[in-house]
């Protein structure tokens, strides 16, 4: 009976299942011509160039990863690293950086510079990517334009220098009134309101870059768009850009230093946030340069690549809110905490990652000072941290708030794995050593920067990175009249001090205006600065000539070219 | 007739799901804090004005409803904050078809793997394949998909460098081979969970008067099994289809991020990063038809594949 009951089981599992194996293999056959005609339908679309090396020798180009997709690269308008890097590549203002991060001559070949201005010679031999020259009054049309408030610039800030600028973007004036005429095709007359002495500097940032007026009225609009919406001026010019897939730059024959460039191609065929994917496309031999985070940066060193690093220039720092009603507006209670933080600690025991810097001074130790570097000629004030010290600081600032224990305080911070190691660090630390709790308020981008502005928090973890290749793009953010000093820092002696290293061009006054800053911000402990960003990074070493650095367009191929394989 | 006016009441109701869905959406949008324009470096504001005046968000809140409101109707979803110079039209457009590519491939391996395999399992009960494909089950839908997707790219590169060539590129979008493996992925999830209900569902019928009438008739088991049980059983998958339909083609963000692969996942997610309130409200509301749109295409689906379904 059993026995007969199994067998009859057996035989209709068997042939069910062999019915299944019938349906099975049907569906297969579905899915093989399913996914044929999906690959069919897709080819209809436009695709960019995917196949390709990290190094191509034969066509001589390499391949490379972008993180996002160029917003926008109209450049009086943008705001972003992504496109400022691109920018950097195919369009040249009067000023660029050199292989050595030195300033350059670029469109304009000579100039003399008085207190309140300057005349700028352009060279005769600079072209369009359309055979149009560079002239003068390209440089002035991209100025007006970026000032005008219907363009709605949020970076016009930075040619507030120019006479009349502030005044024609908040609409008080024309813009034919802006310090920026040109005399001829050729010669730039540069008024400014105020002395400024970093303008050479300024100069190579990508606002101050020229546009075709011709051009880019016939653009209706769409200026910096599309490949097709904009015309080059530098080493590359864009020949394709599809949107969120992938970009390729090509030598521009037109660019007046055209020698110079040795790649024919630049191919981006990925767009890529996911600092795994760079690398496992570095590690396939798709890009030639992958990025490292703390994630992967153990598998790079378990490969033996070779890694690289550098200082990518931002400066971190917790900034304590000074608003009146906020306890952190109590000088020993900063002081209490400046007293045991210990940058050393942060960077090499909790981030641990290869190439950051500890922080000792809001000017990093890449700016430049009278003759050698700012901080070799005006070390920043430091201490070690001493627990005891703080905690007589701490009495202190107990007894003028008249009270026993300091509640806790708010630090917001960003949602970012590194914030919540950092945060944690401090919530740690703080307790152990001072007794005080920190209330971590974590926020995505835009909430924390509401918040940040709205003065809602005690600490604010943040951080800064240059604009141009001078002291005063870090020393003046703690003036009273800065946007950016979220804690409403005030202090009369630092103001001082920024006006002077505003409007004086000599630059020894200068530079001890900017010590005067370094010291006013340990003694009165503002902020604490944490450390200087490094970025770590694997290369193919057949690429050769990459500059990277710590102001201005970065990583930089405009000179790079492909080495032998063996090395030097 | 009967099925027409059906039809046409649905898509009525449809609308207004849409509707609603706007406008929750753009009033949690714009009374979430946050300022869309603001930057990392603070701008003064006398540019914040310009910028603001230049998106229109000088404007009354009502008044900007009333006017995304009209444009919608026109099927205009307007600029994209970050993307600038993009109508959001256009990135949907250009984005979505590849998020559909990689979602109409994943769903199919969802689909034909969850049946074919909860059939062999209901088939095989408490023997050894059961047990193997529930195990693997559990696995499936308690592992999240970015585990996958980073692990099963893990494997191409380890799989290509040891072969010495490219067997599927690592990530990027552009052949078929490009497809393979993020729509598998991509799939995973939904195919595990198909799995276990067409499982469940398989063995629910089993004692089913209509399988025991056929049983007496002296129908072959096997041809019961196909005709019968399986057809029947197959009826709740698709009702989780269309819903899922619609999960796998919007979730899709991790796998494409993984895989780099330029769909309209990534936008929709940065979008809400971003404050991009063009990018959101677009997306939002397309998806929010999308989904609307397939749920009533499976109830269609439905009275066509179960005559005993009316569609009243």
């Amino acid at each position: 009976m059993t026995n007969t009951e199994s067998h009859i089981q057996n035989t209709d599992t068997r042939g069910s299942g062999l019915q299944l194996a019938k349906i099975a293999l049907v569906a297969i056959v579905f899915l093989v011509v399913l996914t044929l005609s999906l690959g069919w339908l897709n080819a209809m679309l436009p695709s960019g160039s995917v196949a390709k090396h990290a190094i191509d020798i034969e066509n001589n180009s390499i391949s490379l990863a972008i993180t996002q997709e160029p917003p926008q690269m109209n450049s009086m308008r943008t705001t972003d690293a992504v496109s400022g890097m691109l920018l950097g590549h195919v369009k040249e203002g009067l000023i660029r950086h050199g292989p050595d991060n030195q300033l350059i001559p670029g469109i304009a070949k000579s100039w003399e510079l008085n207190e309140l201005g300057g005349t700028f010679h352009l060279r005769h031999d600079a072209y369009w990517s359309n055979g149009t020259r560079v002239t003068a009054h390209d440089f002035v049309f991209a100025w007006q334009t970026a000032l005008k408030p219907a363009t709605a610039s949020p970076y016009s800030f930075i040619l507030y220098p120019l006479k009349n600028a502030q005044e024609i973007n908040k609409g008080e004036l024309e813009a034919e009134t802006l310090g920026a005429v040109a005399v001829d095709d050729f010669t730039l007359e540069v008024s400014l309101a105020r002395p400024a002495p970093h303008l050479l500097a300024l100069f190579a940032f990508f606002t101050y870059l020229p546009v075709n007026q011709e051009f880019y009225e016939s653009t209706d609009g769409n200026y910096g768009s599309d490949a097709d919406m904009m015309i080059y001026n530098g080493p590359f010019k864009i020949t394709s850009w599809l949107h969120a897939r992938s970009l390729r730059l090509e030598k521009n024959e037109y660019y007046w230093a055209s020698e110079r460039t040795k790649l024919d191609a630049i191919d981006f065929p990925h767009i890529v946030s996911d600092p795994n994917t760079t690398l496992n496309l570095f590690a396939t031999n798709k890009i030639a340069l992958a990025g490292l985070d703390l994630q992967n940066i153990q598998r790079a060193l378990n490969n033996r690549w070779d890694i690289k690093d550098h200082i990518d220039g931002s400066v971190f720092y917790l900034a304590f809110n000074l608003r009146e009603d906020r306890i952190t507006s109590n000088r020993n209670l900063r002081k209490a905490i400046q007293m045991v933080t210990d940058p050393q600690e942060l960077v090499y025991k909790v981030y641990r990652i290869p190439g950051n810097i500890p922080g000792a001074s809001i000017f990093p130790v890449w700016l430049k000072g009278v003759n050698g570097m700012f901080r070799d000629e005006f070390p920043a004030p430091t201490h070690t941290p001493d627990v005891g010290l703080a905690l007589e600081y701490l009495e202190a600032a107990k007894s003028e708030l008249g009270v026993d224990n300091i509640p806790p305080l708010v630090f917001l911070t960003g949602d970012s794995p590194t914030s919540d190691k950092q945060a944690q660090y401090y919530q740690n630390l703080f307790k152990e050593t001072l007794d005080i709790d920190i209330k971590i308020d974590k926020q995505i981008f835009k909430q924390r920067l509401a918040k940040s502005k709205a003065g809602e928090f005690d600490i604010v973890a943040s951080g800064w990175g240059p604009d141009y290749d001078d002291v005063l793009t870090f020393g003046d953010l703690f003036a009273s009249w800065n946007d950016n000093n979220r804690g409403k820092f005030r202090n009369e002696e630092l103001d001082n001090a920024v006006r002077i290293a505003e409007n004086s061009l000599d630059q020894q006054e200068r530079m001890e205006a900017m010590d005067v800053v370094q010291r006013v911000l340990y003694e009165e402990a503002p902020i604490i600065v944490e450390m200087e960003r490094g970025s770590v990074y694997v290369i193919d070493e057949r690429l050769k000539g990459v500059s990277r650095r710590s102001v201005g367009i970065d990583p930089d191929y405009t000179r790079a070219y492909i080495g032998d394989d063996s090395g030097e | 007739m009967k099925t027409l006016r059906y039809v046409g009441y649905r898509l009525l109701q449809g609308l207004i799901t849409v509707w609603f869905i706007a406008t929750v959406t753009f009033f949690v949008m714009h009374f979430s804090p946050g300022n869309p324009l603001a930057q990392e470096k603070a701008v003064s504001e006398e540019i914040m004005e310009n910028l603001k005046a230049n998106l229109g968000l000088d404007k009354p809140v009502l008044t900007q409803y009333l006017i995304y409101m009209k444009n919608m109707a026109l099927f205009d979803f307007g600029w994209s904050f970050q993307h600038e110079n993009r109508k959001v039209n256009d990135i949907i457009l250009e984005h979505f078809p590849i998020s559909a590519i990689l979602g109409i491939l994943a769903i199919t391996f969802a689909g034909l793997g969850g049946i074919l395999w909860g059939a062999l399992t209901a088939l095989y009960r408490n023997r050894w394949p059961d047990i193997v494909i529930m195990l693997l089950v559990i696995l499936g839908i308690s592992v999240p998909s970015f585990v996958f997707a980073t692990v099963g790219q893990l494997m191409l590169v380890i799989s290509n460098k040891s072969a010495g060539l490219e067997l599927l590129p690592v990530a990027g979008w552009g052949t078929v081979y490009h497809m393979l493996i993020p729509a598998l992925v991509l799939g995973l999830g939904t195919m595990a969970f198909l799995v276990r209900l067409m499982r469940t569902s398989m063995l629910e019928i089993v004692n089913a008067d209509y399988i025991r009438t056929a049983r007496s008739k002296g129908v072959p088991l096997a041809q019961i099994f196909s005709r019968h049980q399986l057809r029947n059983a197959i009826l709740p998958v698709l009702t989780i289809l269309g819903p899922s339909v619609a999960a796998i083609t919007t979730g899709g963000f991790v796998v494409e991020n993984v895989f780099a692969i330029p769909g309209l996942g990534q936008y929709f997610v940065q979008a809400v990063q971003q404050s991009d309130y063009g990018v959101i409200m677009g997306t939002t509301v397309f998806y929010g038809a999308f989904l609307v749109l397939m749920v009533i295409v499976v109830d269609l689906l439905y009275a066509v594949v179960d005559p005993r379904v009316r569609l009243e």
